[in-house]
């Protein structure tokens, strides 16, 4: 016992103050949304688009990027000859609409305004949301890095939000990979038995598009296909931080990033 | 020891060769090389089809590794027709490989004693193994499973959708009372057609098909990709890049393994462990964020490299973190084997022996707990382990101790391994290019992931695109390990004995 009051007393209390205090730090070389000057690029270049393994960089006007296909690799910027495309440390990045996501030319971060819960869900949700997640498909990174939540560091919990065992104890489910053919049925059985009101947010790129497998026949392209998405959060894992914000939005705990009280 | 087969050639990792240097034997030569390299202790690392120049006929590839030469052996047969003798009767270790083929190629091992398909998908060819007609759905776990009938027998199904934050699996349970008499896996939720579309490859996604194969190894499967392509291209990546590659992969094993002696915690209701390490697992995925941006090693391997260098201040940063990271780790990680609660479950729960281990193929810490001496880094290696070895360490009991305790000694290995390579990392650049890919070529490549062997084999066309590429992860060979292991144990133990292999679902199904 008194080993175990040592460790206690070694490993200390390490519970990010976010969001009353800053973030915890990002790593310096991390990619968060890609930022495009477009007037750097010279005329009729497709070279970052030719490059893009997912298509989320549009052939006809590259700066017009789609972030929920985006995997936030380094394969435009490295295409690029001017270096008209670089990666930003912006890690919010979760929109309530699919089409939030495409971001047009000249604009600098994605539509975060909106991106709560209407009052009612907010009222039900707002101080308790129990989810349940379901991999259909994905590679197990967007399922860790959403488990990473519940570690001490992170501690979701606090905010009242819990993954829960079962659809029938959860408010709404958190959908990660393409929704493969094979899942398909087990996430609609799923979501049907999650009783009404219920959300659905997908994790990554893979359950808001399909990621590295659009197209590929032995998936959906995403959890929008087989039941109705409320949250969508990019990224290819998306750093728990960006999840963590997106769903404090959709909660209505943080505005802008900045705590509501 | 190779004389008694002369039959195959002889190959080490990473080499490539012309496909006219595989030999074409019959089938009865390809099943007695299988069945006397198997009795000689070569396991098989790889067993799949491709197509055939002959018209009508299937072409199978073996990959043989004889880890106490150091050497892989490979080979190949056309069966024609839609049918072949099984060998897995007499070698058990092929079993899931013959389902494999069977689906993907509607090749019907005949003799197979549990026939049944691995992913639920449709074949390649158009011919079905299970006669299924074109119209009716595939529908995944659906078919019979072996049943133990008797007073009090029950039956357990769980999954896919399980209650923790995890893959998709299905698990069918036969008990009596709290006893399980037998458990089968059905797996195949998460296929999504990966070996399928690497084929005409390289593309931009391969890359991305390679670090997604399974998450938490993109390391581990990223660089068997960028190996076989630099293989291919007959290019050699620099020391420095080599280098990088090493501290990723140990970074990634440390991850995973300091994750999964917290979850082992947490399994049996040890709090201090499970929460201590949960954290601590995600310091050193961000080790690796700090190499590359990615907590999981995304953009970081590359072919004719890595993506990011370090610098001195970087390095520096790195040693610290892992400094801080030790300590935690240790700290938290030895009140497990002091606590007599924790060690009551461990300790007798899941065993698998050495012979069975053995026998069924298993790989990396699996293998290891068990008593068998197989680590890649050392038999197979590549990179920077051919110039800095790292020792195997190993257990006997195969226990969920000692797959606990073996995690531990390769941590402590780890973060010693990349101590001495941020000490003395050689100069020069980290990246060059890659030119085009041999054209008519074969080549296999194994790295030594946190799960285990993690082995690619290549093959390409006259136009140097890939006609064929096979992925074996780890946990296709550690599965039936995990099924055996829960023979004669108490269900309630399901969590640990599963927690303690930790395998892939998405790596299995591709």
């Amino acid at each position: 016992m008194i080993k175990v009051i040592l460790a206690r007393l070694q490993q200390k209390h390490r519970t990010m103050t976010y969001p009353d205090g800053a973030p915890p730090p990002l790593p310096d070389r991390f990619r968060g949304r890609p930022v495009i000057d477009a007037a750097l690029c010279p005329a009729g270049c497709r070279a970052c688009a030719d490059a893009c393994p997912t298509g989320a960089l549009d052939p006809a006007d590259p700066a017009r990027i789609d972030l929920g296909k985006c995997l936030f690799c380094t394969d435009c910027a490295d295409a690029c000859p001017r270096q008209a495309l670089t990666h930003s440390s912006n890690y919010q990045l979760a929109a309530r609409s699919r089409a939030d996501l495409v971001v047009p030319r000249g604009q600098q971060a994605v539509e975060v305004a909106g991106a709560a819960l209407d009052a009612k869900l907010k009222k039900l949700f707002g101080r308790s949301l129990k989810l349940r997640q379901v991999s259909a498909g994905g590679c197990n990174a967007c399922e860790a890095d959403s488990n990473v939540l519940n570690t001490v560091g992170w501690d979701l919990s606090r905010f009242g939000i819990q993954f829960v065992a079962s659809p029938r104890h959860a408010d709404g489910l958190l959908v990660t990979g393409p929704v493969s053919q094979n899942m398909a049925l087990a996430l609609k059985k799923t979501y049907d038995a999650v009783s009404d009101p219920r959300i659905v947010i997908a994790v990554g790129a893979c359950a808001i598009s399909g990621g590295p497998y659009i197209g590929h026949a032995q998936v959906n392209n995403g959890a929008g296909a087989v039941v109705p998405v409320d949250l969508f959060v990019p990224g290819c894992p998306p750093h728990p931080l960006t999840i963590l914000d997106g769903l404090l939005r959709l909660i209505g705990r943080i505005e802008d990033g900045t705590r509501k009280s | 020891m190779n004389d008694s087969r002369p039959e195959l050639a002889m190959l080490a990792n990473g080499q490539a060769v012309h496909r006219a240097a595989i030999p074409v034997l019959s089938f009865e030569a390809f099943k007695q090389a299988i069945l006397d390299g198997v009795a000689a202790r070569q396991r098989v690392s790889a067993l799949f089809g491709a197509a055939s120049p002959l018209p009508g006929a299937t072409r199978l590839y073996v990959v043989l590794a004889d880890d106490e030469q150091n050497l892989l052996f490979a080979g190949a047969t056309d069966v024609e027709g839609d049918a072949f003798p099984s060998l897995t009767p007499r070698c058990p270790q092929v079993h899931l490989f013959e389902r494999e083929i069977a689906e993907q190629f509607g090749l019907r091992p005949v003799g197979h004693p549990w026939f049944k398909p691995v992913r639920y998908c449709r074949s390649w060819t158009g011919r079905d193994a299970w006669g299924r007609p074109p119209e009716q759905p595939i529908l995944p776990a659906v078919g019979d499973f072996y049943r133990v009938e008797g007073d009090q027998v029950h039956e357990v199904a769980v999954g896919p959708v399980h209650a923790g934050v995890i893959e998709p699996g299905h698990f069918r349970f036969q008990c009596h009372g709290e006893q399980v008499f037998h458990l089968e896996i059905a797996l195949g939720f998460q296929h999504r057609g990966v070996e399928e579309a690497l084929v005409g490859g390289p593309t931009p996604r391969t890359i991305h098909y390679a670090e997604t194969l399974s998450g938490d190894s993109t390391v581990a499967h990223a660089t068997s990709y960028c190996q076989v392509v630099e293989a291919l291209a007959s290019c050699q990546e620099t020391a420095r890049a080599q280098t990088l590659r090493g501290v990723a992969l140990e970074l990634e094993r440390l991850a995973n393994h300091v994750g999964d002696l917290g979850a082992l915690a947490g399994d049996v209701g040890f709090l201090p462990t499970a929460s201590y390490c949960g954290r601590i697992r995600g310091d050193f995925l961000n080790m690796t964020a700090l190499l590359c941006g990615s907590r999981f090693g995304r953009g970081l391997i590359r072919p004719g490299g890595v993506g990011f260098d370090m610098d001195a201040e970087r390095i520096a940063e790195l040693g610290r973190r892992l400094d801080a990271g030790e300590k935690d780790t240790t700290v938290a990680v030895n009140l497990l084997w002091n606590t007599q609660s924790v060690m009551a479950r461990f300790e007798d729960a899941g065993p698998l022996p050495l012979h069975v281990a053995a026998e069924l193929g298993t790989v990396g810490p699996v293998a290891r707990a068990s008593g068998i001496e197989r680590d890649v880094r050392r038999d197979q290696p590549s990179g920077i382990y051919c110039f800095s070895h790292i020792p195997v360490s190993t257990c006997e009991t195969g226990d969920v101790a000692a797959r606990a305790y073996l995690r531990w000694l390769e941590i402590q290995h780890s973060i010693g391994f990349i101590r001495d390579q941020l000490r003395a990392l050689p100069t020069g650049a980290v990246r060059v290019p890659v030119r085009a890919l041999a054209p008519d070529s074969l080549v296999i490549t194994l790295n030594e992931g946190w799960r285990g062997e993690v082995c690619h084999v290549a093959l390409t066309d006259a136009q140097g695109r890939f006609s064929r590429y096979k992925v074996v992860d780890p946990s296709f060979h550690n599965w039936p390990g995990l099924a055996y292991a829960l023979r004669n144990q108490e269900i309630s133990d399901f969590p640990i004995c599963n927690k303690s292999f930790n395998l892939s679902y998405c790596g299995h199904d591709l």
